[in-house]
């Protein structure tokens, strides 16, 4: 093959050879050009409305409340002394954790349930099961601002039904917490469902077969054989999970604003109480920067799950 | 362990015995599952019920505290007829549904092309450009709002419904590409070299094959567009302020409270008439829905 060809480049007159590859050059060039056209708008959005924002971003931060003055690192030093935003870097840790391992497991186990259903009646229960996640979470989350009413709460009114003593359920930082963690579960749980059924039906049959002639109980062909084909989905869905919730915004400004006594805001929420009703742009701009280390360490990873998945792919 | 030295010390009588305990086993799992999926179909579905039940109310029966919430025991329209006559939720729909159909038309508009150039026609870049395309996927809003309130603020669009589509398209633009990368990928490239072959150009083959094939990926993708710029909440929240420019997320809240009167009946209907449009979208193309859901991952 290739003895052939140089011979029949060398066999080709010289006169003809030149242009030829001058054409070919000529083509490459205005293919490369051609893609390049047609990934420009990307290129401007990614480029101006995320790129250019983020590092105007950081910009702002550090400049002073009515941005006149350069002030360096002092809003995040600020920031850093001042209990409320150390309770907010507990709280949103405390939320994007339970919340995420929370979703996780019901997804788990609701992603299990529906894989033993028969095909058929799977359809039905999996439509059902995907509503929360359907709904946009602003306004789903009016309704359980309504089922958490302090003083019309449904919940409270089945807690009465069965003598028990009514919940300040927003009222009571402890609670609230627990409201907004809640919430968030509610809304998440049927991603991680949809995700796990998915890798689930990847799972080839053989390999659950090989393990029942082995002898493998259930537990066993869960933990050598199920897990370790989901790994890595499941961790690309945990950290993804992570960077969302993590970010949220929508349940918490919907459902406490942030209250009682700042106890249930995350970064997003407080950001937006800081930089835009407070009129203090740098200072909200360095609060929802110092998302952004932890939210660049899972985006890392998911990275690498996910290079690795195509890898394995091919 | 001990399961499979009884099989081969006795033969034929435990293994029967096996699978009579098999069949029986899978029905108490059968049986497992439909209960745990009662109990969280009840869960997941308590929130939309309770959003009828009370929309269905007149404010009388809301507000009187010895009725059940369960239950309605007169229903009435009331509230949707005031919703749809009076007040600024017509609008609110409205300004929703053209920032929704504005912004998936972008979308579409800037990454068919791109993730055809990016899956198809290498270039300097190519790679990394896709790998960068994912990582925008994955910065939250909640990073970028505060800047680009200025930015918004800086060009005259502060309090206009366009800025919106204007900002839109960061959320759904590298998803959309990134699953359409994907799904271009996954035709045959037997089937450019027969197009060129035939003498078409690039645009041809984008539009005659690639688009004709990867339909379904495009659908997914349109989906997800959808819900992304419907459910957007944060920056509407942001940089509207006046009822005539605010979308359905942030005017249903905006305009049925006033001072401490929560017209919870109205409030209701409101939000699952805004939810409708996803609901009905996921109800008839549920397989798509679910495809763009699970793409991201799978595809890779």
């Amino acid at each position: 093959m290739a003895d052939g060809n140089t011979i029949t480049a060398r066999g080709i007159p010289a006169a003809i050879a030149p242009p030829r590859a001058g054409t070919l050059q000529r083509l490459a060039r205005r293919r490369s050009t051609l893609a390049f056209l047609m990934t420009l708008p990307l290129l401007a959005v990614i480029g101006g409305l995320v790129v250019y924002p983020f590092f105007y971003a950081i910009e702002l931060s550090m400049l002073n409340k009515r941005m006149t003055r350069f002030v360096g690192l002092d809003n995040y030093v600020f920031l850093l002394g001042r209990e409320t935003f150390q309770l907010v870097i507990f709280q949103s840790v405390l939320f994007a954790v339970s919340a995420v391992i929370a979703k996780a497991l019901i997804g788990f186990v609701l992603a299990h349930v529906l894989h033993t259903l028969p095909a058929r009646g799977q359809r039905k229960w999996r439509g059902m099961l995907l509503v929360p996640w359907v709904i946009p979470p602003a306004i789903s989350t009016l309704a359980w601002w309504w089922l958490f009413d302090p003083s019309y709460s449904a919940f409270n009114w089945l807690l009465a039904g069965i003598g028990a003593a009514p919940v300040p359920w927003l009222g009571d930082p402890g609670w609230a917490r627990f409201a907004v963690i809640l919430v968030n579960t509610w809304y998440g749980a049927p991603f991680f469902m949809i995700m796990y059924l998915a890798a689930l039906k990847s799972v080839p049959d053989q390999l659950y077969e090989a393990a029942a002639i082995d002898g493998a109980s259930a537990w066993q062909k869960l933990r050598y054989v199920t897990l370790p084909m989901m790994r890595n989905i499941i961790s690309i869905t945990v950290l993804f999970s992570l960077i969302v919730t993590f970010a949220n915004f929508d349940i918490v400004r919907v459902l406490t604003n942030g209250g009682p006594q700042d106890r249930t805001h995350l970064f997003g929420t407080y950001a937006f109480q800081v930089g835009i009703q407070s009129g203090d742009i740098p200072l909200g701009a360095a609060v929802s920067l110092f998302m952004f280390p932890l939210l660049a360490i899972f985006a890392i990873f998911i990275l690498r799950g996910v290079s690795r998945r195509t890898k394995e792919g091919l | 362990m001990s399961g499979a030295s009884m099989a081969t010390g006795a033969p034929a009588a435990p293994a029967y015995r096996k699978v009579g305990s098999l069949r029986r086993e899978r029905r108490w799992a059968l049986i497992g599952a439909y209960a745990a999926l009662a109990v969280f179909v009840v869960f997941f579905l308590l929130p939309p019920f309770h959003m009828l039940i009370t929309s269905l109310k007149s404010s009388a029966e809301i507000a009187d505290l010895s009725g059940n919430p369960w239950t309605v025991s007169r229903p009435t329209l009331e509230n949707y007829w005031a919703l749809l006559t009076h007040g600024s939720y017509p609008i609110h729909f409205r300004n929703s549904v053209i920032v929704t159909l504005c912004t998936v038309a972008i979308t579409m508009l800037i990454s068919i092309p791109a993730a055809f150039a990016l899956a198809r026609m290498r270039f300097w870049g190519s790679t990394v450009l896709a790998t960068g395309v994912f990582l925008t996927y994955l910065v939250p809003e909640t990073l970028l709002f505060i800047p680009l309130f200025q930015i918004i603020g800086g060009m005259g669009l502060y309090n206009n419904m366009w800025a919106m589509v204007l900002i839109y398209p960061t959320l759904t633009v590298p998803f959309c590409t990134w699953i359409m990368i994907g799904y271009f990928g996954s035709i045959p490239k037997e089937l450019d070299e027969a197009a060129l072959i035939d003498g078409a150009n690039h645009f041809q083959m984008l539009w005659k094959i690639f688009i004709p094939v990867a339909l379904p990926g495009i659908l997914a993708a349109t989906i997800f567009a959808f819900t992304v710029s419907w459910a957007q909440f944060l920056y509407p929240m942001a940089f509207l302020v006046s009822s005539d420019q605010m979308v359905l997320t942030t005017g249903i809240v905006s305009d049925l409270i006033r001072g401490d009167t929560f017209q919870w009946g109205m409030i209701m209907a409101g939000a699952l008439l805004a939810a409708l449009p996803p609901l009905l979208v996921y109800a008839f193309l549920m397989d798509y829905y679910i495809a763009g859901l699970t793409a991201g991952a799978t595809k890779g």
